[in-house]
């Protein structure tokens, strides 16, 4: 029997340009016309002032850890413990739950604050996921 | 809302607590609401109002056998019966019904007759949260500590005594489920669930229920229960996907409702004499201690720590053992408020002395909702 897989997200009309992007290799932010605000998770109109005036933009990937947890147990469907559940800050301001890749899943590897860079996970031809990794350099 | 217009007539929890496992969930509601009827002196016919959280008022009141003319199936979590009692006063004042049946329940061990919860892939916690591996509250509630504490300076340690202060008021309690002494060692040494969180700092899962039955103050007198009057109240929500809340800091949600419940009372942090906080994990006490304001959260670890919470401490915290060891069914907000009505009613297992004023303080989600009451028992 194969291994149970990771929970696989199914877009929607309002998300579907990010998983367009994580699949061209590409973070893909929202910006407010009216009010420049950058926001996340997707939706076709702006949280800070209503605007439906809004842009998709290429994000430039670049994070911080904000903070995370270290899952024991239960473990997720797909997941072997001990794996990180991170919340990474965008350059551009929005957070994101993520996991944090190329990086012992330790408290002494996984400093918050450390700087980050998306990578991206292909599960099918339709999804891919966005994933963090210690920035290079 | 105006002050002390409403009081708690009638309060019970399930005949029993832990694992039940002759009883199915909806059982679970029923017996604690039969509980707090009996309770309060009441016949079934006299309940008008009844609010309810997972199972729907329908469920309930058919099951019951109630015929309501006011309805609440506010379901925001935990907290939920914090909501209800918040809008079962407002209703009651504004002359929508006379008697409003609050019941909580989960048969949140035995697993009878209780929907799983699920998370559709395209929702966007489905899309967002869970592709990376969160599975229950246990891998998300506590995804905000590290930052806390790397903000505040809050130690291992301080957060561990929420837990061995915690079982020492369990001690006191015939009810509790984990009644054995713990050390802060112990704390760090049990088994580790989600870093930095072991399990002695995670929440109980349990069987069991409670109910609350309020009624306008004026008819509160001709009860058989001292009454227990409503002083102030606050709700509000934040957002269901942890990951974006507006800060790890704090919890807007609690910075929203604590303050509005304090305004309402007319009252001081000072003249607090009980506080419940709803702990499903341990940081919670925390985060509730800065967010109503009784300390700058840079503090909130270090009194703990010094003992301020404990028995006989300046501020009694969590008292029946809270949901590290108390009991937790999965929305433990109902137990908080049980608590404060018979801290009010001066009959717990552990009472605070002369206390008048009670403040309770409910989470709904990881931090996605909030509702606070404040209770007391001089008109």
């Amino acid at each position: 029997m194969a291994e149970p897989a990771r929970a696989k997200p199914k877009p929607t009309p309002e998300t579907q340009h990010f998983w367009d992007g994580t699949a061209a290799g590409e973070l893909r932010l929202q910006r407010c016309d009216a009010c420049a605000n950058v926001y996340f998770p997707p939706r076709p109109f702006c949280p800070s002032c209503a605007s439906r005036k809004v842009s998709v933009f290429k994000a430039s990937g670049k994070a911080r850890l904000y903070s995370y947890v270290i899952n024991h147990r239960p473990a997720a469907p797909g997941f072997t413990p001990p794996y990180a559940i991170a919340v990474v800050e965008l350059d551009e301001g929005p957070r994101m739950m993520s996991n944090i890749i190329d990086c012992p899943q330790t408290p002494e590897a996984l400093e918050l604050d450390m700087k980050l860079e998306v990578a991206f996970e292909k599960l099918d031809d339709k999804i891919t996921l966005p994933q963090f990794r210690p920035a290079k350099g | 809302m105006r002050r002390n217009q409403v009081a708690v007539v009638g309060a019970a929890e399930t005949t029993e607590l832990g694992v039940i496992p002759n009883m199915s969930q909806i059982q679970l509601h029923a017996d604690a609401a039969l509980n707090a009827i009996a309770d309060a002196g009441l016949k079934l016919s006299d309940i008008d109002g009844i609010a309810t959280a997972v199972e729907t008022p329908q469920q309930i009141a058919h099951y019951l056998g109630i015929k309501p003319t006011w309805v609440d199936g506010t379901s925001v979590g935990g907290c939920s019966f914090m909501l209800h009692v918040r809008h079962a006063a407002a209703a009651i004042e504004a002359g929508l019904c006379k008697t409003v049946l609050i019941t909580h329940a989960e048969s949140g061990k035995s697993m009878i007759g209780k929907l799983p919860r699920s998370t559709p892939p395209d929702s966007l916690n489905g899309q967002f949260e869970s592709p990376f591996g969160v599975f229950g509250p246990p891998s998300m509630f506590p995804i905000p500590v590290l930052r806390y504490m790397k903000t505040y300076g809050i130690t291992h340690e301080q957060i561990a005594m929420v837990a061995v202060v915690q079982r020492e008021w369990a001690a006191k309690n015939p009810r509790a489920t984990m009644k054995a002494p713990i050390t802060v060692e112990d704390v760090l040494n049990s088994k580790m669930i989600a870093y930095p969180f072991r399990i002695l700092q995670c929440c109980l899962v349990t069987d069991g229920g409670g109910a609350l039955i309020l009624t306008s103050a004026g008819r509160a007198k001709d009860f058989p229960q001292k009454p227990v009057y409503i002083l102030g109240t606050g709700e509000s929500v934040e957002t269901p996907m942890v990951s974006q809340m507006e800060t790890f800091n704090s919890s807007r949600a609690f910075t929203t409702a604590g303050p509005l419940a304090f305004k309402e009372a007319g009252i001081a942090h000072k003249d607090v004499d009980h506080l419940m906080i709803y702990d499903a994990f341990a940081h919670l006490p925390l985060f509730g201690l800065g967010d109503l304001g009784f300390m700058p959260h840079e503090e909130t670890g270090r009194f703990i720590a010094e003992g301020n919470t404990r028995p006989g401490g300046k501020l009694p915290l969590n008292t029946n053992g809270g949901g590290l060891s108390y009991m937790h069914s999965g929305m433990y907000g109902m137990y908080a408020l049980q608590e404060s009505v018979r801290q009010m009613r001066g009959i717990a297992p552990a009472q605070v002395k002369d206390a008048r004023i009670s403040v309770c303080h409910g989470v709904g989600g990881m931090f996605a909702a909030s509702g606070t009451i404040i209770f007391t028992n001089e008109k």
